[in-house]
């Protein structure tokens, strides 16, 4: 074996931080003027790819990929400056959640990129905080028909094997999976670095693909539509009672008695 | 201003750039932490002592640290609510 090729695929979304509105005609999360980033999920797989380079372990090749708006190039020179190689962005134009990939769309483009860049390590984020859908890195395990272990808290490889512990209820379970493979990241994986200003100023250097979908062969059109996206409801606030009849009064109004 | 060390020159003003640019995402606002930065920095102006001076590019590193696992703590504590917590 002559080393992982890794491929971390990166997505650009509103800021964890940021309390997301929902626009005016309901059909989408108002995203411009909105500060975003690095979905934290696509932070913890770069972080993982480059701590197996810095264990030593061989790794031939750190490739970020980013499907999104001209903006999302940004996010690819972040994770650059994490450590990643090179990115590659394919652009897409998205106008208020039209023309958005859907994690099918996604995964389909992983595919053909998986097959061209020759990956032979997928390392995903488990889900993007903005549609929270979690389902790319499965999707693309199974159109690759290659073996996946997700939400990973601990990686390991050994020579062409990896051994993928997950965090499940009550305990760990532990994987062992020969390569080519899929992860998907936990939160517990690892701690990732910040991207420094000179790093970043470095990362300018690294190369950057620029693609369209048209470079690419298959239909990723949406077959997903969305009816409404709508705010939760807003928290009704508690009430104080005077004393214990009151409460028990207010308990049976409630039916809880 | 007469710089003592040139080269320690350029460090301070390194170590105060990339401060700056972590200040952008401070949580009470990137104002807030100019600011002080700037007040903290100002009030070492003097120091001739090249010691000393290395002393406060060893705080100011220390400070970058702390700012970034700040960063770090915020975020993880923020989804592991969200997500980890059911």
């Amino acid at each position: 074996m002559s080393g992982l090729r890794i491929l971390v695929p990166v997505k650009r979304v509103i800021d964890y931080a940021v309390k997301p509105r929902v626009n005016r005609a309901q059909t989408a999360v108002e995203t411009a003027n909105v500060k975003h980033s690095m979905n934290p999920f696509d932070e913890l797989s770069i972080e993982e790819a480059v701590r197996l380079r810095e264990r030593k372990v061989p790794v031939e090749e750190i490739v970020a990929f980013s499907a999104g708006p001209p903006k999302a190039q940004d996010i690819l020179r972040t994770a650059m400056a994490m450590g990643a190689d090179r990115g590659i962005h394919v652009q897409i134009d998205e106008k208020e959640g039209k023309g958005e990939l859907e994690p099918l769309g996604v995964a389909k483009l992983l595919k053909r990129v998986v097959e061209k860049e020759k990956s032979n390590l997928v390392i995903l984020g488990k889900q993007s905080i903005d549609d929270d859908a979690g389902q790319t890195g499965q999707m693309l395990a199974a159109l690759l028909n290659w073996s996946q272990a997700t939400q990973a808290s601990k990686v390991q490889v050994e020579g062409d094997s990896v051994i993928v512990t997950r965090e499940v209820d009550g305990g760990v379970e532990t994987l062992k999976a020969k390569l080519p493979m899929i992860i998907t990241t936990d939160l517990r994986l690892n701690e990732p670095r910040y991207a420094s200003l000179p790093n970043i100023m470095k990362a300018k250097k690294k190369p950057l693909d620029k693609k369209t979908l048209k470079d690419f062969e298959g239909d990723f059109s949406a077959r997903l539509k969305t009816v409404k996206v709508t705010e939760p409801p807003p928290r009704k606030g508690g009430i104080k009672v005077e004393d214990v009849d009151g409460m028990i009064s207010k308990l049976k109004e409630l039916g809880a008695l | 201003m007469t710089s003592t060390n040139p080269a320690l020159r350029h460090q301070v003003i390194r170590i105060y750039k990339d401060l700056l640019y972590l200040g952008r995402e401070y949580p009470q606002g990137y104002d807030f932490f100019r600011t002080r930065l700037h007040r903290a920095f100002a009030s070492q102006k003097n120091l001739t002592d090249e010691k000393k001076i290395r002393k406060g590019i060893e705080r100011a590193e220390f400070v970058k640290k702390e700012i970034e696992a700040l960063y770090y703590l915020k975020r993880y504590r923020t989804l592991r609510q969200r997500y980890d917590k059911s």
